[in-house]
């Protein structure tokens, strides 16, 4: 299991590489890689996302810890960033490793949805009509009650 | 009790700072709300609406009714936007 918090870019093709190396017993390997949009209409000019040092790791880990035990997972991955992005940049990604496709794909969502709203980071957008934190949407929340 | 109090996004913009070391003799956290919104009107609009916000005591999310027995650090910020 690995959990990294940083400001820095990663890189996509390396970090899938390295997560998918080196398993022979893992028929499935998923990633989902999330990248700032600028949504039609609006005029973004970047982001910034604040976090909570300290706790985004460990709520990180929680939430890996959690999909561990209700799937039969091999390995898990995540990567979140903070500090100034823009249009295009890649936010986050997670990997999962598992024996069978279900597991991985459904451990994926998990993560996904827990660290959209259990996980403690604020993005603010900064657009031609000025600053805006992001609000929480209620479909997010609504996601965790699927689990 | 010397408690560290840890501000993000919108929250910390309303207060104007991040962080500060409070002495308080709050026994949960709505209390301890209580006496932040007595302090200072910069209070008392960051916190008009509780259900706007998220607490976590010791790094881990709690609801507004947990007690503040052994803390140390407690955070408010507004519901999280990872992802």
């Amino acid at each position: 299991m690995r959990i990294l918090v940083q400001s820095e870019p990663f890189d996509l093709s390396k970090e899938t590489e390295a997560f998918a190396a080196g398993h022979t017993d893992m028929g499935a390997i998923v990633t989902f890689t999330g990248v700032v949009r600028d949504l039609e209409g609006d005029t973004l000019d970047r982001m910034v996302i604040e976090h909570y040092p300290g706790m985004t790791e460990k709520a990180l880990e929680q939430i890996a810890s959690e999909a561990r035990a209700r799937w039969s997972l091999g390995d898990v991955l995540v990567i979140h960033r903070y500090g100034d992005l823009r249009p295009g940049d890649r936010i986050m990604m997670v990997a999962t490793a598992a024996p069978h496709r279900k597991d991985a794909f459904e451990a994926a969502e998990y993560l996904m949805d827990y660290l959209k709203s259990r996980a403690p980071f604020w993005k603010q957008e900064f657009t031609a009509d000025g600053v805006e934190w992001v609000a929480a949407k209620d479909e997010d929340e609504d996601a965790l009650e699927r689990w | 009790m010397k408690l560290d109090i840890l501000y993000f996004a919108w929250v910390r913009e309303r207060i104007g700072l991040p962080k500060e070391n409070f002495e308080t003799t709050a026994a949960t956290v709505m209390d301890l709300i209580a006496e932040l919104r007595a302090r200072e009107e910069r209070y008392a609009m960051a916190f008009s609406d509780i259900t706007a916000l998220r607490v976590a005591i010791d790094q881990e999310l709690t609801n507004f009714d947990a007690a503040l027995d052994g803390a140390r650090e407690v955070a408010f910020f507004p519901p999280m936007t990872g992802g």
